[in-house]
């Protein structure tokens, strides 16, 4: 017992992003964590930080209901950014979180430029920690996923963002792109303050014995550990074009998993649908990366990702 | 603190044709409220969401569970033996609104009262914890439940009814057709209803009583991600009153429901 103690007080999780400090890498993944409900199960001052459900100027409905499916190796969403607006979420959420001490930070989602950047500007006014742009929601028809895909909207939202923010940009891009590195060089290029990825990969599925869409929406974001392998790769290759720093996310469901992450480039991580599955994830995962990294010998996340040969 | 908890599983027998009751032990489970349900946690890992599954009674370190085989995960879990353990989340929802709560709701002394509690299919077994709670309350309690062809929970149900009257859609016995059809033929009054089942039983009891003007309590369904309120995946449509007026509102079934009053819920789509 003693010699663990005196192991742990050895571990060094903390992690510098984009200047904030954040005592662990283990982050939530927007729209997977609801600070009040998430917190009935773990205390989430434990996180490195929270990420929260994307924020719109107004309040947004979202798709209708079915908007869940399950999948082989994962689950497929059509929430469509189901939130109260920014202001509900400044009255609301935030003064509950800052009691937490945990760092915020808060997911962006806008169908127009402008309105992403009067939301980033509203923000700037609180205490949020850091904030990250969702260009890469595949469940709204304007706005969202199309400024993903394209490098010169990707850049033309980040310099706007970047113009009105006073809080670190993270920008977060979406797998569904030939070329994941040109986007993240065309969004480092106009400021961008750190990177996440990936956002779910767009999917369908249908019943065959009704033969219908299960979801409403026809077509969802796919997530959860089968699509682990492609948001490797892509931290991976971002990793290799870009400086800033990287949160990476994707199917991440263990302590080795948020490892194989560091190791691919990621500086920090965020853990999404697995909190579905189990409720206590983050929390269990932080551990599991504590314990990975005794095993290992490791005593700061820097030396993870030394450690990968690649 | 919720949590999901490792139970026992002390028995796990149908019932019915492809229905299952299911009593899981656990000193953890804590207070449960009719009308709440619990995640179910698979084993087999290709299926990870949860199954959200109503509480059908509880006792102080364990809660009963009944459930129809819909597809794969109640198929696995009507495999799964007595004496294995089992992952469970504590209660989660609000259950219905028979005690004085943060959301409203009704008053906790039903002395001199009547009520029914309106079951549909795989919605009866809520009804057995829910009929035992009224009771406990002071309530006379009367159960009205349908089923397609063959009936579960009778005895259950009398254990805490003063009468429980039966119908199938088929006529295979008791009265022929649905519960709300056979409320209103039987004229099985009450000062208020409760009821869990298909979401078309839900909607013409909730007009019956709307037209009664009596308070309905109906519990709702929705595909859900997560069962605690994390994902946003199981909405519903609420009327609320604001200062404004009324106004429609988006809710989730699993963090603000399962449990609406009919008059609330937007029932079209
Ligand atoms: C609050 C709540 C309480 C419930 N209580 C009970 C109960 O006490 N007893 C019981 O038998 N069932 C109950 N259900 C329904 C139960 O959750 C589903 O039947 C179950 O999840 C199906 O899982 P499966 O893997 O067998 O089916 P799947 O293979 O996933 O799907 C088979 C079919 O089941 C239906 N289904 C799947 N998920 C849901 C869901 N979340 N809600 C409704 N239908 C679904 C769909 O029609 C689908 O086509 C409840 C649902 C909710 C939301
Ligand atoms: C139900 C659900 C809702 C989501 N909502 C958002 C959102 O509002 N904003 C966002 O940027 N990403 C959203 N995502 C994407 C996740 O944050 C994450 O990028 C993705 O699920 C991949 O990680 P995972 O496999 O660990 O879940 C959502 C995902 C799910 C499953
Ligand atoms: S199922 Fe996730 S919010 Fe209700």
């Amino acid at each position: 017992m003693n010699n663990l103690k005196e192991m742990e007080r050895e571990l060094d999780l903390s992690v510098d992003f984009a200047g904030v400090l954040l005592k662990n890498p283990i982050t939530t993944a927007s729209g997977t964590f609801s600070a009040r409900e998430s917190g009935e199960f773990y205390d989430i001052s434990e996180l490195g930080a929270v990420i929260t459900k994307g924020v719109a100027s107004e309040p947004w409905s979202g798709n209708p209901t079915p908007r869940i499916a399950e999948v082989y190796g994962g689950m497929l969403n059509a929430v469509g950014l189901q939130n109260p607006g920014v202001e509900a979420f400044i009255k609301e959420e935030l003064p509950y979180l800052k009691q937490t001490g945990t760092p915020v930070i808060a997911n962006v989602a806008g169908r127009t430029v402008e309105e992403y950047c009067s939301v980033a500007e509203r923000l700037s006014e609180t205490e949020v920690a850091m904030m990250e742009i969702n260009i890469s929601c595949p469940n709204v028809k304007e706005g969202g996923i199309g400024f993903g895909t394209d490098p010169k909207m990707a850049a033309a939202v980040t310099k706007a963002v970047k113009k009105v923010s006073r809080k670190p940009v993270i920008i977060k891009l979406t797998p569904n792109v030939t070329d994941i590195a040109e986007i993240a060089r065309a969004v480092e290029a106009e400021g961008a303050d750190g990177i996440s990825l990936i956002n779910t990969l767009l999917g369908m599925k249908i019943d065959v014995q009704r033969k219908k869409p299960v979801l409403a929406n026809i077509m969802g974001g796919f997530s959860g550990p089968a699509v682990k392998p492609v948001a490797v790769r892509m931290v991976y290759q971002v990793r290799r074009a870009v400086q800033v720093p990287i949160i990476g996310l994707g199917g991440i469901m263990t302590g080795e998993d948020a490892a194989e992450f560091i190791m691919a480039g990621a500086d920090a991580v965020s853990v999404g649908t697995a909190a579905l599955v189990n409720p206590t994830a983050p929390v269990d995962i932080l551990r599991e990366l504590k314990q990975y990294m005794r095993e290992q010998g490791f005593k700061t996340i820097g030396e993870i990702h030394e450690a990968f040969m690649k | 603190m919720k949590k999901v908890v490792w139970g026992n599983i002390l028995c796990n027998d149908p019932i019915a044709k492809d229905v299952y009751k299911m009593q899981i032990q656990s000193s953890e489970m804590g207070p449960v409220k009719a009308g709440q349900f619990v995640n179910i946690y698979l084993e087999d890992k290709s299926m990870l969401l949860p199954r959200p599954l109503s509480i059908c009674d509880a006792e102080e370190d364990s809660i009963t569970i009944v459930y129809r085989i819909a597809g794969k995960g109640t198929r696995e879990l009507s495999a799964y033996q007595a004496m294995n353990q089992i992952r469970v989340s504590t209660p989660l929802g609000n259950g219905y609104f028979i005690e004085g709560t943060a959301l409203g709701g009704q008053i906790d002394d039903y002395s001199g009262k009547t009520v029914v509690v309106a079951g549909g299919g795989i919605g009866v077994p809520p009804m057995v914890l829910l009929a035992r709670r009224l009771k406990e309350k002071g309530a006379e309690v009367l159960a009205a439940v349908g089923f397609q062809e063959e009936p579960f929970l009778i005895e259950e149900l009398k254990q805490y009814c003063r009468e429980v009257h039966v119908a199938t859609d088929r006529g295979t016995c008791g009265f022929h057709g649905n519960a709300v059809q056979m409320i209103k033929e039987k004229r099985i009054d009450a000062d208020e209803y409760f009821s869990c089942g298909p979401k078309v039983m839900l909607k013409a009891l909730s007009d019956f009583c709307t037209e009664k003007r009596i308070h309905c309590q109906v519990s709702l369904e929705e595909r859900m991600g997560c069962g605690y309120g994390a994902c946003v995946g199981c909405t519903c449509k609420i009327k609320v009153k604001t200062n404004q007026g009324m106004e429609i509102q988006q809710k989730g079934v699993c963090k603000h429901g399962p449990v609406f009053f009919g008059e609330e819920v937007v029932w079209d789509e």
